[in-house]
């Protein structure tokens, strides 16, 4: 599904990705460790095509197609997802609103019908309960006011709603109170899991991966994965950090 | 008819400006993104070029005007020539040829008409291609059972239909061309004309009320809720033909009543002045809101051709516990320079202000309002949205005035300005001048910019680059926007997203 093979990345004149590979197909979950600094967010936002981030080098394909040229709303139309480490508030624009325009934005671009105001409300109630999450909050301005768990959990919505084939989520757990990050976990699993569909987690902590349990664990480093492993290295990891683990 | 009336209004032979006129609406049509951008071949009657007392007497001639209201047109006239031409808004004007410019154009003459089916059909097509909401099509069309809106017409200067004249008048609302009111309510009119922005106002007010063509009366009688939202919307249309409506609304003792307006022009290449004036009056508990989308073309990317948009618009809340509130949305023309205002004489009386200003390439637009409190314990909000992209610069200009005898007044102003690039300017320009220490003023005022990381969301998200400007825009404007009537609310929307085209990427 994704395939990266030594992509090198730039902000500025700083190279922060330095030839990294991955490959993550159809129906796997994967999971990024790796230390503060390392380039795990940058690689997200490479993805993403955000501005400001230059490949340099490498290639990036999603199902056979290059992505790295494409503007960040094509990538999302076919099917690619960001969980953001930090959400973002846009003031005066409801949840609802903000992802009834975007799902139909994505639509529009794949020549799928728009969905009508009902099948939509429809859908976002679906979603909302899967996650636990009040649909009053899906009224209220796009993360505005939200408390950091709720956040993360809003982004776990849009998910539901935006229904990704590749999901990548950066730190989604943190900030999740416990029961907060076994609703997330479910949900995560609930929409994700399927052999048509991946997940590359981002985080720090073994206990996201308790619930959402990887098939592929790699230790991103300096900018280039440097180790890949079972599930077991997330426990190694824990256990012993990284730089007696990744060294 | 006098030798001044013009019948034909272009020298050349009929088929050559047939072909004139099918050449100019192609290339309009092709010419720009500016959806309303065409010109339609209704034929006008044109007063002669250029501006003096024969042009006065003409237009007071045309519109079978009384004697007074001639007399007042001259007296207007003598003021304006004496007036200069302001220049203290932070508005770069170009120099304004009056004498180059028509000052009187309307419709071909028709018989009365009785109903809608009597309308040329060529300006139903107009409404057609302004996209006025369906509801209003309906309505035009003579659906029955259509949401009630009244639409009253303004046309190049002359009201050419009223619908929903007799539901009002059942309930005793007078909605006319103003010209109708001079002829069939001069007493009501003359009480109220120029009593809120007087002659010598200001020097486009001044201009206007020597050579005002046409526009609206509303007078809702004591106690009467207006039982419809009334609805005006101007075209300019005629190249060449300076804009000068005149609107007054007379709200009695506990009347209500919602106005709408909206306006489109097509382009064209030459400049054109708009200088209307609008007069509210808010008797004794009376309420009267004020709503306006403006879509006067803008100009093109490099700012030839747009709209001068120098307009004054002023309420009056005469009696006790009155309100009046303006909402307006500003995205048209290439200088817009109008400061909706209310002076607050009554106790208690309330005054609002909602306004979301929109610039873009090289517009200009000076707005704010004035909150002149005179009343006891009268309160008034005011919101402001402005949105600058380009090359633009947008100003907010606003003051708030309490006078000696005004105990207790309050005011609340909140100014937030958008920026949209490093090549546009934002500026707040608060005055507050208060006589009397038991005021309680509040001023809060914030500049931003759409911000990276908010673009790459909604981007993520599926947007592209516009869409994401549009809905963060929309966003940043929603606590005026709500104040919208539904349906202008919807075509405001559109409006601002219309009007960013191009400006990101
Ligand atoms: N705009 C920027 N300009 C310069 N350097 C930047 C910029 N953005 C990020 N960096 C640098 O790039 C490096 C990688 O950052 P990134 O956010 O990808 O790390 P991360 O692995 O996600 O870390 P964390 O675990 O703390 O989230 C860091 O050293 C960071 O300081
Ligand atoms: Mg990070």
């Amino acid at each position: 599904m994704l395939k990266i093979e030594n992509l090198h990345a730039t902000i500025g004149d700083t190279e922060i990705l330095k030839g990294l590979s991955l490959e993550i197909n159809a129906g796997e979950v994967h999971a990024i460790m790796g230390p503060n600094g390392a380039g795990k967010s940058t690689l997200a936002y490479v993805l993403g095509g955000r501005d400001g981030y230059e490949v340099t080098e490498g290639s990036a394909t999603f199902n056979g197609q290059d992505i790295l040229d494409m503007d960040p709303h094509e990538r999302a139309a076919l099917g690619l997802f960001l969980g953001f480490q930090y959400p973002v508030e846009i003031p005066g624009v409801s949840n609802l609103q903000f992802l009834r325009e975007s799902l139909n934005s994505q639509r529009k671009s794949r020549d799928e019908e728009p969905l009508s105001g009902g099948e939509f409300i429809k859908l976002a109630k679906e979603k909302a309960a899967l996650l636990k999450m009040d649909m009053d909050m899906l009224k209220r301005a796009v993360n505005v006011g939200f408390s950091g768990g709720e956040k993360k959990r809003n982004e776990m919505v849009q998910m539901g709603i935006l229904n990704p084939e590749l999901a990548i989520l950066d730190e989604t757990d943190s900030g999740l109170d416990i029961d907060a990050l076994r609703t997330v976990g479910s949900g995560i699993n609930a929409i994700m899991r399927d052999e048509k569909k991946a997940v590359l987690l981002i985080t720090h902590y073994q206990r996201l991966l308790d619930e959402v349990q990887p098939d592929y664990v790699h230790v991103l480093a300096k900018g280039r994965i440097v180790k890949t492993g079972g599930p077991e290295l997330a426990l190694q990891l824990e256990e012993q950090g990284y730089e007696a683990v990744a060294a | 008819m006098t030798d001044n009336i013009k019948t034909d209004t272009h020298p050349a032979p009929l088929d050559e400006r047939a072909q004139m006129n099918a050449e100019a609406q192609a290339a309009a049509d092709k010419a720009s993104t500016y959806e309303h951008g065409w010109s339609s071949d209704i034929e006008q009657e044109f007063a002669e070029k250029g501006l003096n007392e024969d042009t006065v007497r003409f237009i007071s001639a045309k519109k079978e005007e009384p004697e007074w209201m001639l007399d007042w047109r001259l007296k207007a006239f003598r003021i304006w020539q004496d007036m200069e031409s302001p220049d203290w808004a932070k508005l770069d004007i170009p120099m304004i040829d009056y004498q180059d410019a028509y000052y009187y154009a309307e419709p071909k003459k028709k018989p009365e008409l009785d109903s809608l089916d009597d309308v040329d059909p060529e300006i139903l097509r107009v409404y057609e291609k302004l996209g006025i909401p369906i509801a209003e099509q309906e309505v035009l069309a003579g659906v029955k059972g259509a949401r009630k809106v009244a639409v009253d017409a303004v046309f190049d200067s002359v009201s050419v239909a009223t619908t929903f004249r007799e539901e009002l008048e059942a309930a005793g609302v007078i909605f006319r061309s103003i010209s109708e009111a001079i002829r069939e309510y001069p007493d009501l009119v003359r009480k109220y004309l120029g009593k809120v922005v007087p002659v010598k106002d200001n020097y486009f007010a001044a201009l206007n009320c020597a050579v005002f063509s046409d526009g609206t009366f509303v007078y809702v009688p004591e106690g009467v809720r207006c039982p419809m939202e009334l609805s005006t919307y101007f075209r300019i249309n005629a190249e060449n033909t300076g804009q000068f409506e005149r609107t007054l609304i007379v709200a009695d003792k506990g009347a209500y009543v919602s106005y709408l307006e909206g306006c489109t022009a097509p382009q064209r290449d030459e400049n054109q002045l708009h200088a209307a004036v609008v007069e509210l009056v808010a008797l004794d508990d009376a309420e009267i809101k004020y709503s306006t989308v403006q879509n006067w073309y803008p100009g093109d990317e490099n700012g030839k051709g747009g709209i001068y948009n120098f307009v004054t618009k002023r309420g009056l809340c005469a009696g006790a516990r009155s309100k009046i509130s303006w909402t307006q949305v500003e995205t048209g023309s290439a200088i817009t320079w109008k400061y909706p205002s209310c002076v607050l004489n009554g106790e208690n009386s309330v005054g609002e202000f909602y306004s979301v200003a929109l610039t873009n390439n090289h517009q200009q637009a000076d707005t704010g309002t004035k909150m002149i409190h005179n009343g006891k314990g009268s309160r008034s909000t005011i919101i402001s949205k402005g949105i600058s992209a380009g090359k633009s610069d947008n100003t907010y200009r606003g003051l708030v005035r309490v006078g000696p005898n005004a105990e207790n007044v309050r005011n609340f102003t909140q100014c937030d300005s958008l920026l949209l690039g490093d090549t546009c300017g934002a500026h707040t320009v608060p005055y507050i001048e208060v006589k009397n220490p038991t005021a309680q003023i509040e001023h809060e005022a914030t500049t931003s910019k759409i911000s990276d990381d908010q673009m790459f969301y909604a981007q993520q998200r599926g947007l592209d680059e516009e869409e994401a400007v549009s809905l963060i825009v929309n966003g940043f404007a929603k606590d005026v926007l709500k104040e919208l009537p539904m349906e202008f609310a919807v075509e405001a929307q559109k409006l601002l997203a219309i009007s960013l085209e191009g400006s990101v990427g």
